[in-house]
């Protein structure tokens, strides 16, 4: 993401994504290959007759080499389920990579809107209308009672989930985080780490996303989530706070280290990159780094990724390999984006 | 609702994508904590959510006699078994809603406390859940008449699909 948006600085992104299935097919589960092909053949065909649609590019996921695939699941394009698939699948996204829309994933389509920092209101606005245009050009499987059907029972009423990336790093060190989680349970709300691997090393990313989807309205749903995110920057800001005044030096020394390690290392893995670029980025919103900023970051955290160097690089790299290239990319460009601020402030 | 790995009340739900697909956690807040902090590698074995919440739900109501009664249950429509909901956790096409309609309905206050839609309604070509059932039906007998060369009766099948899906049966 950007690194632009409001709250930025703790929230990465924000994210709807609605559950629809069409009314005369069965669901993925139960559908044959050419079942399959016939969806996506129309769903696809239907899209592309919408006026504002003119301009997606549309993909056939199952004819991607597989580091395409698992590229576009690096950029939140698709999901992980959707890259591993069988059968005829495909996605549209749009220019900016904010709106995809995924056909034949676990429901014949997911729609997804993302963006930067905490926007979930502009998110909201911008998928419902894209599902009004969806909706006026194909029939969704509706029930008087239970709303929009999905193939899981979880995902029934709204078909929305609705979640909100936050970085928090402070909330970690101090030992906070599941006091935050404590304060989510009361209100029926997830919490998972980035790409579900919920835990420190995977750089102090954690989703909070509606677990309930029936019975309350869309609007509801957002304010509930949306109403939760500024009490957990508060907590956020405030560990940073207790941070900087009581621990200073060590805060300062291990931000820096990490910053030396990213500039200096000649082979790391992806999980200490994430770990350590955590670190530096909790550090430039300290002011304690000041030779680059939150976009140069999260521009990392995602261009680290195996399939992003591979697509760097051009060929296919094994571990190892991915190791020294990440190494050597991160050596660069902290390198270049250091001279560069050096050379402005001269 | 209780927790998936002991006795006491479930007040963390998770949605976990790690693995081959998405499944949903419930657990207390002790589990929860072990949970998120361990390393996701050699995570403790838990089932598909839905698969043991179901299976709780009828362990607690039913003899083993009518849970394979249950598990019998077919839906005419896409063919999918009880059985198979519960041990997938998916369904096989809209009309289950319908036919498993009391057994899911418990289900569903689980999971959302509700079984009534609050949100958003399609604005057009709504049809109703018989007319959106009589669609995957048309859509099936139209493959058959295909195979069969039948060129004649698919005809006839695209002009009530064609109908319906203009709202005007």
């Amino acid at each position: 993401m950007r690194g632009s948006g409001p709250e930025s600085d703790i929230v990465i992104s924000s994210r709807i994504r609605l559950a629809r299935n069409l009314a005369e097919f069965p669901f993925i589960r139960r559908c044959t290959p050419e079942d399959r092909q016939s969806i996506e053949k129309m769903v696809h065909g239907r899209l592309q007759a919408i006026p504002g649609f003119k301009t997606l590019y549309y993909l056939r996921v199952d004819e991607l080499a597989h580091v395409d695939r698992q590229f576009l699941t690096e950029r939140q394009l698709i999901s992980r389920e959707h890259a591993e698939a069988e059968g005829a699948r495909s996605v549209a996204i749009d220019n900016d990579e904010r709106l995809s829309v995924m056909i034949n994933e676990e429901d014949h389509l997911r729609i997804q809107v993302m963006k930067s920092g905490l926007d979930l209101h502009s998110a909201w606005q911008q998928i419902n209308e894209v599902d009004d245009q969806i909706e006026s050009k194909l029939s969704y499987a509706f029930h008087e009672r239970l709303g929009y059907l999905t193939a899981c029972p979880t995902n029934v009423g709204t078909g929305m989930r609705v979640s909100v990336m936050l970085h928090l790093p402070a909330l970690v060190i101090t030992n906070q985080i599941e006091k935050v989680f404590r304060s989510l349970q009361k209100i029926n709300l997830a919490v998972r780490g980035l790409y579900g691997e919920g835990s420190q090393a995977m750089g102090d990313f954690y989703q909070i996303s509606n677990q309930i989807t029936l019975g309350k309205s869309e609007e509801e749903l957002i304010d509930q989530v949306s109403g939760v995110v500024p009490m957990i920057i508060e907590y956020e800001r405030k560990a940073r706070d207790f941070l900087i005044t009581q621990n200073r030096e060590d805060l300062h020394d291990k931000i820096s280290r990490a910053y030396g390690i990213l500039c200096t290392a000649q082979t790391i893995s992806s999980e200490e990159t994430m770990h350590l670029l955590s670190s530096v980025r909790m550090g430039v919103n300290l002011g304690l780094i000041d030779d680059l900023a939150i976009s140069d970051i999260n521009k990392l955290f995602v261009e680290t990724q195996p399939a992003h160097l591979q697509k760097l690089r051009g060929n296919e790299l094994d571990t190892a390999g991915r190791n020294i290239e990440r190494a050597l990319y991160l050596r660069r460009y902290l390198q270049d984006r250091g001279k560069e601020h050096r050379d402005e402030r001269n | 609702m209780k927790c998936q790995q002991c006795e006491k009340p479930a007040t963390f739900h998770i949605t976990e994508l790690t693995g081959e697909k998405p499944h949903e956690l419930h657990l207390c807040e002790q589990c929860a904590q072990s949970y998120l902090t361990q390393n996701p590698s050699g995570g403790m074995p838990i089932q598909p959510s839905l698969a043991g919440m179901l299976h709780h739900q009828l362990k607690v109501a039913d003899t083993a006699k009518e849970l394979a009664k249950l598990d019998e249950q077919v839906c005419p429509i896409c063919g999918i078994s009880f059985f198979e909901f519960r041990n997938q956790g998916r369904l096989g096409c809209p009309h289950d809603y319908t036919c498993f309609g009391s057994e899911l309905d418990p289900l569903i206050v689980n999971i959302h406390g509700d079984t009534q839609h609050a949100g958003k309604n399609p604005k057009h070509h709504q049809q109703s859940s018989q007319d959106q059932t009589r669609l995957i039906q048309l859509h099936n007998d139209m493959k058959t008449a295909v195979e069969k060369e039948d060129y004649e009766r698919a005809s006839q099948i695209r002009d009530e699909i064609r109908k319906i899906e203009e709202g005007q049966s």
